[in-house]
């Protein structure tokens, strides 16, 4: 896993939507509040859960293990746990 | 000589759209390795060859449904290659007197083997020999008998090694003058002919035909296949270039697009919203046949998952989220487990009685997310560690999804799983999928007050259902699965 260089809020949620977007490939963010559950308005099942917790350490290059997955239930809550994430260097 | 049939992909399948070949005459096979590519109701099945051997001739030409059972194409035995091979003479390649696939010692000759490709490589340009003899298919033709034998092999006076070659250097036999004895061409003949004024495009036969009905020229299309070939998305992609972005198919939600159902979007009878219709009617009719056949009983239980949770969580600390196992792959395992324990549960009810499986098959519900649902199979379920039926999980859950299910993925379940918990609800009470004779449910793993010892506490608890058939099993027997896959839950590391 190679280590990033800290992401801004905007990148971090491009980052988001993009991982989103490879596992299922017609959400619509516009039915996504930023303080949506996303996984339900989505309907990401717990393997496609699985998979965007993959896409996003890898590309931001963080450890995101299971005690971090509450924090990765709205879109703002996972740009500002990848934003911290990257900027504490994992 | 054996036949490559149109497969039951389902108990409820009674004849299926050849929608593409995957492999073409003369190529080695193996016993597993993918053939074609078969649209049912539900979905396009990849479908796989149960023998070793050489693809003889294609009997079905791409967008042509038949009935289950129909010979697809001849394989040929599996042989050693001949040592005349090397010799570089091409041999006398019959064409079978008949497609039913009987045993016909005469075209039994060896056969060197082309160098294995990769099973999912798309077709590469069909033989010249055969393509000239083919007619441009324009549509999907209804229950077309096999192509009568008799067609390129006796036409053009080529092996098969031959016009492999052929294939691979874009020379067109009928060009060629042969100076094999009779005027049969040689591999000398094709090595020297000149390769023609523009190289042949290389594409899947479908990219080809959908290229000719949408007038694009395949010279002109990137191809993103093996070796260059040109793909049916890819004729897409061309086309909605052309059109300034706004290609014949739909735009509107539904992950048709890209590499998902890359051969559905298109076709007449298979639009992506056909698809839906006709996935919609066949579950229909499955399902208002299980209510109408079966009678189905019902029990539920509420199992206690904390030493579950606690040892996946332990699990899972060390790994990457790659290999890190969810709740399902654990209650999967369980419920395949109980089924060794009571088999009564775990097979089919056929003519009138129980016949028990020798294997326990989970067929596990998947959803679509554009509707509909498919049962794709865990083989051997109850053998298997919870990391290998994890990745099994996934690569199930993908492929079902994409719409790329292979055809041995959609038989055999003895025994249906069904989990809504993602969705929320905590108890699924599920419609037995028919000839089964049960399906567990399990709801969402949720966290609610627990009485144990004397004690309140807060736990991480699941229900399990069943639903099971009351011609084959009472509830007695029912209620010893629910307390088996209980019992197994506690103990996740023996699992």
């Amino acid at each position: 896993m190679s280590q990033m260089r800290p992401l801004n809020s905007a990148e971090a949620l491009s980052l988001i939507k993009e991982s989103i977007t490879q596992i299922v490939p017609d959400a619509d963010f516009t039915l996504v509040e930023p303080d949506d559950k996303f996984r339900d308005v989505l309907e990401l099942d717990s393997l496609d859960f699985l998979s965007l917790v993959e896409l996003l350490s890898e590309r931001a290059g963080v450890l995101i293990d299971e005690e971090d997955y509450p924090d990765l239930t709205t879109l703002s809550d996972t740009t500002r746990f990848l934003v911290e994430r990257t900027r504490r260097g994992s | 000589m054996t036949a490559f049939t149109m497969p039951s992909l389902g108990a409820d399948m009674d004849e299926g759209l050849l929608q593409e070949w995957l492999v073409s005459p003369g190529e080695r096979v193996h016993k597993g390795d993918v053939m074609a590519v078969v649209e049912t109701d539900k979905a396009a099945i990849e479908v796989e060859c149960f023998e070793s051997g050489t693809v003889g001739r294609l009997l079905v030409e791409p967008g042509t449904r038949v009935p289950v059972g129909t010979p697809l194409a001849l394989i040929e035995d599996q042989a050693v290659p001949d040592e005349r091979a090397g010799v570089g003479e091409a041999m006398v390649s019959k064409a079978p007197t008949c497609a039913t696939g009987g045993q016909e010692p005469a075209t039994r000759h060896q056969r060197p083997a082309p160098r294995r490709k990769a099973a999912r490589k798309p077709e590469v340009t069909p033989e010249p020999a055969l393509a000239a003899s083919r007619k441009e298919p324009t549509g999907e033709h209804v229950h077309a008998p096999p192509e009568p034998s008799g067609g390129a092999d006796s036409v053009i006076g080529a092996g098969p090694l031959v016009r492999h070659l052929a294939v691979l250097r874009g020379v067109d036999l009928t060009t060629l003058h042969g100076t094999g004895p009779g005027g049969r061409i040689t591999r000398a003949d094709v090595e020297h002919a000149q390769p023609p004024l523009a190289p042949k495009v290389r594409a899947s036969p479908y990219a080809r035909r959908l290229a000719h009905d949408l007038g694009v020229d395949l010279a002109a299309v990137q191809g993103t296949g093996d070796g260059g070939a040109v793909r049916a998305a890819d004729v897409r992609t061309a086309m909605r270039t052309l059109a300034g972005g706004k290609g014949p198919e739909r735009t509107d939600r539904g992950p048709l697009t890209g590499d998902t159902l890359p051969d559905a979007a298109i076709r007449r009878d298979s639009r992506p919203e056909d698809r839906t219709d006709t996935m919609r009617r066949a579950i229909a009719d499955l399902m208002s046949r299980s209510k109408r056949e079966i009678p189905h009983y019902y029990l539920s239980t509420t199992i206690d998952l904390t030493a579950a949770d606690d040892w996946l969580r332990r699990i899972n600390r060390a790994r990457t989220p790659t290999d890190r196992l969810v709740p399902a792959a654990l209650l999967l395992k369980a419920a395949a487990v109980a089924a060794r324990e009571v088999p009564a549960l775990n097979g089919y009810w056929q003519n009138g009685e129980f016949v028990p499986a020798s294997e326990i098959n989970l067929g596990i519900a998947v959803s679509l997310r554009q509707g509909g649902l498919l049962a794709p199979v865990i083989h051997t379920a109850d053998t298997l560690p919870p990391d290998a039926l994890m990745t099994r999980l996934k690569e199930l859950v993908q492929r079902a999804r994409r719409g790329r299910l292979r055809g041995s993925e959609m038989t055999g379940a003895t025994l249906t799983v069904t989990s809504l918990g993602d969705q929320g609800v905590e108890a699924v009470f599920g419609v037995i999928h028919p000839p089964q004779v049960a399906l567990v449910g399990f709801g969402a793993v949720v966290e609610r007050p627990w009485a144990a010892g004397g004690m309140l506490g807060v736990r991480p608890v699941v229900t399990a259902t069943l639903a099971a058939d009351h011609r084959a099993t009472d509830g007695a027997v029912g209620a010893r699965y629910l307390t088996a896959v209980d019992r197994l839950l506690q103990r996740p590391e023996e699992l």
